[in-house]
């Protein structure tokens, strides 16, 4: 039997198990939507703005360990998921989006809502297609399902002419996607495996520098077991949160710009450093030639391009981060060079080290009593969540802040646009995460400028009852660059000043949800207690301390170590 | 350092692009590029020229690699091989200058392919070098028009 074009595309969602998409109708999606609405099986998120739907579809994905999936119509509704989809590569995220064209026969005529998505996606995204058969529809589909979620994940965008949504098709049976191209490496080579476990035995300083490819291939537990048996300390990058416990003993946060004392230390004076699923980004190393200067480098990544492009690494290891690390943990226990207790005391006097560089530098921050610190503000979600919540941060010091004090102790909890650093992230994500996982807290926080670049999907949490919990953490600044204008630009505050604001609270009751303000340090728990009792969405306003920064800060271009703290 | 990378890939719209944007988009080099069709009607060969340090080329040929288009890429600067490039040249013809001119594309094993009133059309074919050394020396006679086809090259068969 023969099915259009748009419902053959509903049939590959469902078989894809696609429960959620996220997206917005136009003229050229017209046929889709109309399927969309007989469909009984896949809950569709109307969002007020496209780059809403990408967010938020990026954040479900994560949540749930699945690929997003947005959709959206042609011409603007396409241009418009660009920072999305951006964001989404990046941070190695796996996503579908459909976007709608015009017909195929006016391709390439400046039709009314044209434009050449898939040339403007095309650095953008992991792949691309324009479909311009039916007959193609459905084995892209799986393809391009196939590409988001395997090897090092990311954004695959199908560009759907309205003529072959409506054209007639006989769907093609499920068989495996092969693809003579596109064959990711997921084992480790044996060999480098051996070479790297012996380096480690040998080093008497060792660091384990885990990144956002320990999540997105789930070797939480894996970097955990290495990290307990073998005793080394692990720093973790923006996007690695929530891959090693935060409050283990072991941990020593994130590092880089805004990262820890003790983390850029022991990263400066480390003998040997394991990267694991990261990439080495300059928010990271800070000046190249200073980074871990004294270290040999061990480098675990999926993606061979990440090997040795910013740093010089002499153990490469191709492979998904949880085969390598089991291969790893395997050596080990099989190892009779290996001996926990010996090792043990061999580690022994780093970890007292790092332990000294955490007793003179902890993180902190100067305490007043009568202005709210946003690092309290998060101090407090995290006790009174229990560290259970599901964080998602929009851009700049609030991120920041989130990232230092929120001490995720699981994978998949904490979603923030990390590589392209996008302002109004964090809102969407928030309905996405939320839309992933019904049952649990979900905390946006958010600082004033963000929250405004998406501030109306209010509209959209509204409609679909997401109780999302908004953390406005509210300097009336760009608070982020107006802190490099303090400190580099003798506090010049060109263009950060945010003196015409809402009112945050009457906003979030126009929308209907619950609007809660805090100016005094004595109202942040009642209000986040209120806020937490409450089943809908909570926008919390807490008035925070103007000019409050974000430290320890690397300024941009020097050593790691060369920090300016509290 | 000059490299030769040769990269098979799919024939379908828009891999070009894939290729030459990941080298606009990083900031590569590209000094010459051609492609056409291999035995295989569905697989092209592209052959491009390229320039910068180890590190840069080990970049290159793993970004292009990670293409998802892209069946194979060799640097074959790295091992023994032919190339070739060719150039159309149309050079002035004059009474006082043609012989000149036929025994400089003599010289190089070229031919005239096009003769017109006051210029002949010459092809050469070689080696990079040897098409520039060819192109210098036709210069000072006065070259009116010229097209290359950029480097094209193969890895030699074993011995």
């Amino acid at each position: 039997m023969k099915v259009t074009g748009a419902q053959a595309l509903l049939k590959c969602l469902e078989e894809q198990k696609v429960e959620t998409i996220f997206g917005f109708p136009g003229g050229a999606v017209i046929d889709l939507y109309d399927e969309i609405m007989k469909s009984d099986k896949l809950t569709h998120v109307l969002v007020r703005h496209e780059q809403g739907a990408v967010h938020a579809a990026d954040a479900y994905g994560r949540v749930r360990g699945e690929v997003g999936v947005a959709l959206v119509t042609s011409g603007p509704g396409a241009t418009n998921t660009v920072t999305g989809i951006a964001s989404a590569y990046l941070d190695s995220i796996p996503l579908v989006v459909f976007t709608g064209q015009v017909p195929t026969g006016l391709i390439g005529n400046d039709a009314f809502q044209e434009v050449d998505i898939v040339g403007i996606t095309r650095p953008c995204t992991k792949h691309n297609y324009l479909i311009k058969d039916v007959k193609d529809l459905v084995p892209t589909v799986r393809e391009a399902f196939h590409i988001a979620q395997t090897g090092r994940p990311g954004p695959v965008l199908i560009d759907l002419p309205k003529d072959v949504m409506a054209a007639k098709v006989k769907f093609p049976e499920l068989k495996p996607v092969k693809m003579r191209t596109y064959k990711p490496t997921y084992e480790p080579h044996p060999g480098q495996i051996d070479k790297c476990c012996k380096t480690i035995l040998r080093a008497k300083k060792p660091v384990l520098y885990i990144g956002g490819g320990v999540i997105a291939s789930n070797a939480h537990e894996e970097v955990t077991e290495l990290a307990r048996k073998l005793n080394i300390p692990v720093t973790m990058t923006l996007m690695g949160l929530g891959g090693f416990p935060g409050t283990d003993a072991l941990s020593m946060g994130m590092l880089g710009m805004h990262g820890t004392y003790y983390s850029n230390m022991a990263v400066a004076k480390c003998d040997l450093l394991i990267g694991v699923g990261a990439r080495f980004d300059d928010r990271v190393t800070g000046r190249i030639d200073a980074f871990a200067p004294h270290a040999k480098i061990i480098h675990i990544d999926i993606d061979p391009t990440s090997i040795s492009k910013n740093v010089k690494v002499d153990i490469p290891i191709v492979a998904d981060c949880k085969h390598a690390l089991s291969a790893m943990n395997t050596w080990f226990d099989r190892s009779d060079k290996f001996n926990a207790d010996e090792v043990k005391g061999i580690r022994e006097p780093w970890l007292e080290k790092i332990k000294e560089w955490k007793a003179r530098h902890p993180l902190g921050y100067v305490k007043e009593t009568d202005k709210i610190k946003p690092q309290f503000v998060v101090q407090k979600l995290h006790e009174l969540t229990k560290g259970d919540a599901i964080i998602t941060t929009e851009v700049g010091q609030n991120q920041m802040w989130a990232a230092q004090f929120y001490h995720f102790n699981h994978p998949r909890a904490f979603m923030t646009s990390g590589g392209l650093g996008v302002m109004g992230y964090g809102f969407p994500a928030a309905i996405g995460a939320q839309m992933a996982a019904r049952d649990r807290v979900v905390i946006d926080i958010a600082g004033d400028g963000s929250l405004q670049m998406n501030i109306q999907e209010m509209a959209t949490a509204k409609q679909y009852n997401c109780p999302v919990k908004i953390a406005l953490l509210n300097n009336n600044y760009l608070g982020m660059v107006r802190q490099w204008q303090e400190l580099f630009y003798d506090k010049r505050y060109s263009a950060t000043v945010l003196d015409v604001a809402p009112d945050f609270v009457a906003l979030a009751e126009a929308y209907g949800h619950v609007g809660l303000r805090a100016t005094k340090p004595s109202e942040v728990v009642p209000v986040i207690k209120e806020a937490l009792a409450t089943d809908s969405l909570v926008l919390m306003d807490f008035v925070i301390d103007r000019e409050e920064g974000v430290y320890p800060m690397v300024p941009a271009g020097k050593a790691t170590t060369e920090m300016l703290l509290v | 350092m000059k490299h030769t990378i040769s990269v098979l890939l799919q024939n379908k719209p828009g891999v070009l692009s894939r290729v030459t944007g990941l080298f606009s988009g990083r900031g590569f080099n590209i000094e010459s590029l051609s492609v056409a069709q291999t035995l295989e009607k569905d697989v092209s060969c592209l052959t491009l020229v390229t320039s910068g340090d180890s590190n840069i080329i080990e970049q290159i040929t793993k970004q292009l690699h990670k293409l998802i288009d892209i069946i194979k890429v060799t640097d074959i600067s790295e091992t023994e091989y032919v190339e070739r490039d060719m150039a159309l040249i149309r050079v002035k013809a004059e009474s006082t200058t043609r012989a000149e001119v036929l025994r400089i594309t003599d010289i190089f094993r070229g031919r005239v392919v096009d003769v017109g009133a006051k210029s002949y059309a010459v092809e050469v074919t070689g080696s990079c070098g040897k098409v520039q050394a060819a192109v210098d020396l036709l210069r000072p006679i006065g070259i009116q028009e010229i097209v290359r086809t950029g480097t094209i090259a193969m890895t030699r068969a074993a011995k």
